[in-house]
């Protein structure tokens, strides 16, 4: 298959024409007869649309341009994020973990995602997005404090700009807009980068963040994981647009489409909307097509809404598997390489299952702490009641 | 409207202004006299607001700092948490009472938890201003009184003036607070007027203290933002009957002032809750149950309660039928069993 260069931003994919024929005004034929006062076009839509099929890299000749050391870096971090997604869903069987949300096949969106930021730059995940937030940088354990059924994020989202794991749909993303907006009015060369899936686009938080960021031109940029299904709903029940990616031409940005199993072309696609970002020329909205091996949740029974032979098809379109071959088949990485990832992916997932077993150590007279900055005199009088009850606990 | 600064040593002028003018005073200042502070909303820049409580504002401090946005509630107070995030304390205007309601999840899921969810480390400094109830003459959906479904949200601190000078002062203290208002304006009484002078506005009222605006000895009216004046309406009206009424209003619904409540209910022995909202599930629902579970033995009679009816908000040419004026007070400060005495 004939491969596409990525498209320049300015230029994102060649513009499709439509089926239906070319609309050219008629001639006026009277005064009146004119455009409606004041209309003018605004901006050309055909720089906007993304690319006819997700961008790849991995496989074509193009991939020889990526730096080899971060090709290995992805595979490294795609190997623990997956060893991390089996031992989260098996802490949830051991009842350590409250739920997990695996992100199982689509490890490339979230270690590509990682990657792409800059120490300044903020991440906004959405719940799946545990492996994004521990490739940033956040404590592991700490990561999955509040799926362990704890009252708070585990981490200040201040250290590594991570913003809490966000669990209403697509809540997150006018919160990256006002962040990058703030960002940019502050003259700091800050970027957003706001993650979300095919169900969250139907949400009018997505509509809203994405007509904001686009209106004030913040330094922003969305990435859908288009994984397939919200739950059980498959994306025809979701959407009648012709790609996720294209519902940034209405709003006046780019939309971008990249194979989101293709860590390195995820991560070059995200590289280039960042800069873009964080050289002021606004946001954009890139579709990564990727897949949920898992079902929803370890609450979840994947098999009553969709056939086994698609998952196999997705099995074969592996993220770890395809940029393996690359690594493989150009020598640029040796047995003894692929040995220590699998060290470093196993000693990740020993120190989950120690420190996950351990029994966590809650004060719940902490509830009372942090709910305004200064305790409210009814607040108080609750706190003393709670005190009085585990005192009275204690004493039996 | 005045905006101009008198110098440092002319005496402070006083002479009648409206809440309108005290309200954009406070953004005014809150705008001068801290940088982090930004003013967004629909309307809020070229026109200046459709109450005009932002006039003149974008012109003075520039569209990055008083932003009309697109049309978006939602949106308005999301972008809003992203900024507070990053250190600035916004200002959000939502522009009726009825048109806040997309925000409600922003609100709810966020804006009151963001704190609480990060142990602290990530509070929201945001305000937002809500001009709310009727008796202006407004079509549907511009006369709800919403306060009901902020007050029971944990994280909210919930705020409505009642006066002049109190629209300034607890504004700038909702503004300066590090924790999340939900400031509600009360619009029928924007055009009201008092001896109240911008040059020195005086001081900023701490959050969460209610005050007595009229004392009396034989029963409590408590009541807040656009009640307040009926209440103290039917307090001089209850003259001729031989009530002398102590009115008090809360200011501040959260944090509640129990203390101020229940000192004055001990002493009169007897308490009216007023409010236009509907009464089933309200706000004056829960004072009646804490005044009778701190007060029990001091009362003479229930806690009674007027309020709106429980239906939706009427249409112009009926609210007077709905909205609680001097006469309902009267009526239900008449049944609190006087003849027991």
């Amino acid at each position: 298959m004939a491969h596409l260069s990525p498209p320049s931003p300015a230029a994102a994919g060649p513009a499709k024409r439509s089926a239906r024929p070319a609309k050219t005004p008629p001639e006026a034929t009277g005064p009146g007869h004119t455009p409606p006062p004041g209309w003018h076009p605004r901006i050309d839509p055909a720089p906007l649309l993304p690319e006819p099929e997700p961008y790849r890299l991995l496989g074509t000749p193009a991939a020889r341009d990526v730096d080899p050391a971060l090709l290995r870096r992805l595979y490294e971090e795609l190997v623990r994020g997956r060893r991390y997604n089996r031992q989260a869903t098996a802490l949830t069987q051991q009842g350590r973990l409250a739920v997990y949300p695996s992100s199982t096949g689509q490890e490339a969106c979230q270690v590509a995602a990682a990657l792409a930021l800059r120490p300044q730059d903020w991440l906004f995940p959405s719940y799946r997005d545990t492996l994004a937030v521990v490739a940033r940088g956040v404590d592991p354990v700490q990561a999955l404090t509040l799926l362990r059924g704890d009252w708070h994020t585990g981490y200040d989202p201040r250290a590594r700009h991570v913003a809490p794991l966000c669990t209403p749909l697509a809540t997150q993303l006018p919160h990256a807009v006002g962040l990058a907006h703030a960002a940019r009015l502050a003259g700091d060369d800050t970027v957003a980068l706001a993650l979300v899936g095919d169900g969250g686009t139907s949400e009018g938080d997505f509509h809203e963040a994405l007509n904001f960021a686009a209106v004030w031109h913040a330094p922003v940029v969305f990435l859908i994981q288009n994984n397939g299904f919200a739950i059980s709903v498959p994306l025809e029940k979701q959407t009648a647009a012709p790609s996720l990616a294209h519902k940034a031409v209405g709003y006046g940005m780019p939309g971008r489409l990249v194979d989101g199993n293709d860590a390195p072309a995820v991560h070059q696609v995200l590289s280039e909307a960042i800069e873009r970002a964080r050289t002021g020329g606004g946001p954009t909205l890139v579709e990564a097509v990727t897949y949920r091996i898992d079902a929803h949740t370890n609450a979840d029974d994947a098999t009553r809404y969709r056939d086994a032979v698609q998952v196999d098809q997705w099995r074969a379109h592996d993220p770890i598997d395809l940029l393996e071959r690359e690594l493989r088949d150009r020598d640029l990485i040796d047995d003894a390489e692929l040995k220590a990832v699998a060290e470093s992916a196993e000693a990740l997932a020993a120190r989950l299952r120690e420190e996950m077993n351990a029994d966590p150590v809650l004060d719940p007279m902490e509830l009372f702490d942090h709910v305004y900055a200064e305790q409210t005199a009814q607040l108080r009088e609750q706190a003393a009641q709670l005190r009085a009850e585990l005192d009275a606990e204690e004493d039996r | 409207m005045s905006t101009a600064t008198a110098p440092a040593s002319a005496p402070a002028a006083r002479k009648p202004a409206t809440m309108a003018q005290a309200l954009r005073q406070a953004l005014h200042d809150a705008l001068a006299d801290d940088a982090s502070v930004h003013v967004l909303g629909e309307d809020v820049g070229t026109l200046g607001g459709v109450f005009r409580i932002t006039d003149g504002l974008t012109k003075e401090f520039g569209p990055d700092r008083v932003t009309d946005t697109p049309l978006a509630e939602a949106g308005i107070l999301g972008t809003a948490v992203g900024m507070a995030m990053y250190g600035l304390r916004p200002v959000v205007e939502m522009q009726f009472d009825a048109f806040a309601y997309p925000a409600i999840e922003q609100l709810i899921s966020h804006v009151a938890r963001m704190r609480n969810r990060t142990r602290g480390a990530m509070p929201l400094p945001i305000t937002i201003r809500i001009p709310y109830g009727g008796g202006i003459g407004g079509v549907e959906h511009h006369s709800d009184s919403s306060e009901a479904y902020y007050l029971h949200t944990p994280g909210l601190h919930v705020v409505t003036p009642a006066t002049v000078a109190d629209a300034y002062g607890l504004l700038r203290a909702s503004i300066a607070s590090d924790d999340p208002v939900v400031f509600l304006e009360p619009k029928r009484l924007y055009w009201s007027k008092a001896d109240w002078s911008a040059d020195a506005p005086q001081g900023v009222p701490p959050l969460g203290r209610a005050v007595v605006r009229r004392a009396g000895r034989s029963a409590t009216l408590i009541t807040y933002g656009p009640s307040l004046p009926v209440c103290l309406e039917a307090a001089e009206a209850g003259r001729q009957e031989g009530w002398d009424l102590e009115v008090v209003d809360l200011r501040s619904l959260v944090p509640f002032d129990d203390e101020t409540v229940c000192d004055s209910v001990r002493r009169t022995g007897r308490a009216v809750v007023v409010h236009e909202s509907s009464g089933f599930g309200g706000a004056g629902a829960e004072i009646a149950a804490r005044i009778t579970e701190r007060c029990f033995h001091h009362l003479a009679a229930p806690v009674l309660r007027v309020a709106g009816f429980d239906i939706p908000y009427p249409p112009p040419m009926l609210e007077r039928y709905h909205l609680p004026g001097v006469d309902r007070v009267l009526d239900a400060v008449a049944r609190l069993q006087w003849e027991a005495n």
